[in-house]
């Protein structure tokens, strides 16, 4: 049994406040006052996509010196934005004596690792290299998903010659085109050479690159026409009534699908992506100086738990960072990718906040966003190269 | 309320009585003074020493790195593509909105019955914001989709068979930000029509009488006596449409967003992104500062004219 704790408050802060990602955090919290149920909650949450403004408001906070006692941060190197060997608090003695070491995958505690630190408790992960493909138009057509980038092509013009657009693409937002291009890096570089390329010992330079960017070049080649006018989810719509064939997207398709009660869909790894998880993830950090350390601690303790990780991923979407989940709470697609989870090799999505800070990762969206209308290879990687020395990774 | 009256009565002799005077409207204007002070200047300041500053996170970085923030600014694709976007839509949005608006002014400087109600119809977009506008332009030029088919302005062109005028509008890296300048002259053509009007309606019926003794044509006295006239008022429309149109923000952030390839993409939007997006607050900064700069080289010299012109009078 846990020690009870003496009451008081714990502070809460997110940008969670609407839909699953609500049901998903109330979860939390009910398994937190499960076990603490004299603590009084505080869900001090701030409205805004993708956190835009939460961030604003938690860094005057943080600077003002009046922090709220835990707060999420996308897990990886967003939590470098907050300076944290001067403002949060290490959780190295809470990881180990929780034994978090153990049930959490070996790639994913060397991503949470900065300056040799755990800075923060991841509670669930999302996975961004799924290619979704539409089972009907794929039955109709006898094709089978594609495995690598000339399968990939092989389908896409069979797909062409009926008439069917090969691949669905939505990239009005200006990030979709960064998210499609780090699954094509993946696909092309393998797990390892593209996780050089956020850390300096992969060049951007490198021949790979470029054969990355040409692969990329070419499935452009196949995409909708109206790319330019829809949302990722907008462009959904071609899968769901038959005139479109396949479409990159992270796995909040699976429930915007589930929520569009469509179920005709298939899924498999990118190309050239079996094997590797392309992982985001949200955490929550402990500020130095909270108010109510006990309560913060116990509260990092739920988000890493079984339990805490149970209540808050079927409602949210997402899978448990945790190996150990009951897997019979998720839906097939989900279940599918909790046991990616335990067996692939991990790397971190770029576009989602997870393999380099925001300067570098805005810089990266800017120019693969610029590149859709271009297609200008050797202009392309030239800037990619130049991102990665602004970022002060490379030389 | 008596000491204005006070002020008027008693002739300004006593030197004592002037002190309190004086020192009332010290008192009075301080506020503002002080607010406007800090809050404005002070923060232009501040604006200006960050973007000379290495502050690219979250927090704080006061060191200073000279003109490295411009240099990688002016060297960005996207940076450049907006400056170019800019000068687009400062030319087109001008002669857009001066055109149409003098020939609404014309129009509705003919007499012409119910001259009221259609004035409020063409000066109403002014009352409505940028965002709404935006949204409203949006669903307006929307190319259309998959399931639904063309939608909006295609829509019409569809019915009635002119189907060679649709396009993809904002979605057209070609078109890009030409769609923004149709929406924003809509918005803001009415009110240089009011202004033109006012100035027409200065006019003395006496000069267009002379003019027409002298045998002009209608048309020559719009354009050789009225226009010339109107000078002043085409040199304030100016002025005001310039400096919106540089400083553009709201309407391209609820229609098209920065649009494929940045096509509908201006400094301010960049400047939005940046900074609260990217964190990267110095090179914010730096956009903010050139944006700051580009409006005072249009506003200044105006400002310096008009003084002028009034101290003259």
């Amino acid at each position: 049994m846990p020690k009870p704790a003496g009451g008081g408050k714990l502070e809460m802060f997110s940008w969670w406040t609407a839909g699953g990602e609500a049901d998903g955090l109330n979860g939390m919290f009910a398994a937190y006052k499960k076990q603490y149920p004299s603590v009084e909650i505080v869900n001090a949450t701030v409205a805004g996509g993708a956190g835009t403004n939460a961030k604003a408001v938690m860094t005057t906070r943080l600077f003002g010196g009046d922090p709220p006692d835990s707060f999420q941060v996308h897990a990886g190197l967003e939590v470098a934005t907050y300076t944290p060997d001067k403002y949060l608090q290490p959780l190295d003695d809470i990881f180990a004596s929780e034994g978090w070491d153990k049930v959490f995958p070996k790639d994913l505690l060397t991503l949470l690792k900065y300056q040799d630190h755990y800075w923060s408790v991841p509670v669930n992960i999302h996975r961004a290299n799924v290619m979704w493909y539409s089972k009907k138009v794929f039955t109709d057509n006898k094709l089978e998903a594609p495995k690598t980038f000339d399968d990939f092509f092989k389908v896409a013009d069979a797909l062409k010659a009926k008439g069917i657009v090969p691949f669905v693409m939505g990239d009005k937002e200006g990030w979709e085109s960064g998210h499609v291009f780090e699954t094509v890096l993946i696909g092309t570089l393998g797990a390892d050479g593209y996780r050089g390329l956020w850390t300096g010992k992969t060049a951007w330079t490198d021949p790979k690159v470029t054969e990355a960017l040409n692969n990329y070049k070419k499935m452009l080649s196949y995409t909708n026409t109206d790319h330019a006018a829809l949302t990722w989810d907008g462009a959904g719509e071609y899968l769901l009534n038959g005139k479109g064939g396949m479409q990159i997207m992270g796995d909040w398709q699976d429930g915007w699908f589930t929520s569009k009660k469509f179920t005709d869909y298939g899924w498999a790894p990118a190309p050239g992506n079996s094997g590797i998880f392309d992982a985001l993830s949200d955490s929550f950090a402990m500020p130095k100086g909270v108010k109510n350390t006990d309560n913060a601690k116990n509260w990092i303790k739920v988000a890493g738990s079984k339990a805490g990780q149970e209540a808050f991923n079927p409602k949210k979407g997402s899978i448990c960072a945790r190996t150990d989940c009951d897997q019979s709470l998720f839906n097939a697609y989900l279940q599918s990718a909790g046991k990616d989870w335990q067996s692939n090799a991990l790397v971190p999505s770029v576009v989602h906040g997870a393999a380099a800070f925001e300067k570098w990762a805005t810089a990266y969206k800017d120019t693969m966003a610029l590149f859709v209308t271009s297609g200008d290879v050797a202009k392309t990687q030239a800037a990619l190269a130049q991102n990665c020395k602004d970022a002060g990774v490379c030389k | 309320m008596s000491m204005a009256q006070a002020s008027i009565a008693a002739p300004r002799k006593s030197k004592g009585w002037l002190k309190t005077d004086r020192l009332l409207a010290f008192v009075l204007i301080a506020p503002s003074v002080i607010a406007i002070a800090v809050f404005v200047y002070g923060f232009i300041g501040f604006t200006t020493f960050a973007s000379f500053t290495k502050w690219d996170a979250l927090l704080p970085d006061f060191s200073l790195v000279g003109w490295r923030n411009y240099e990688k600014l002016f060297d960005t694709t996207r940076f450049q593509i907006d400056l170019g976007n800019t000068v687009v839509f400062t030319i087109l949005f001008l002669i857009a909105c001066l055109m149409l608006g003098f020939m609404l002014a014309v129009l509705l400087d003919q007499r012409i019955r119910f001259e009221g109600l259609f004035r409020s119809v063409f000066l109403f977009p002014l009352a409505i914001s940028y965002i709404v506008t935006g949204v409203v332009w949006r669903w307006l030029l929307n190319p259309g989709s998959v399931q639904l088919g063309s939608t909006g302005v295609n829509l019409l062109f569809e019915k009635v068979g002119l189907d060679f005028l649709k396009n993809g509008w904002y979605t057209d890296p070609n078109i890009g930000i030409k769609a923004v300048v149709i929406a924003a002259t809509w918005q803001m053509s009415g009110y240089v029509m009011a202004m033109y009007l006012a100035g027409m309606r200065g006019i003395s019926e006496d000069l267009r009488e002379a003019a027409r003794v002298d045998g002009a044509t209608e048309v020559q006295v719009y354009r050789h006596i009225i226009l010339p006239l109107l000078q002043p008022i085409t040199l304030g429309a100016v002025i005001i449409l310039g400096h919106m149109s540089l400083k553009i923000f709201d309407l391209v952030v609820s229609m098209t967003g920065p649009g494929p390839g940045f096509s509908s993409d201006v400094p301010a939007f960049f400047m939005w992104d940046t900074t609260f997006r990217g964190n990267n607050f110095a090179q914010g900064a730096g956009i903010a500062t050139i944006l700051l700069i580009s409006v005072a080289v249009l506003i200044v010299p105006y400002l310096i004219y008009s003084t002028h012109t009034e101290a003259e009078v």
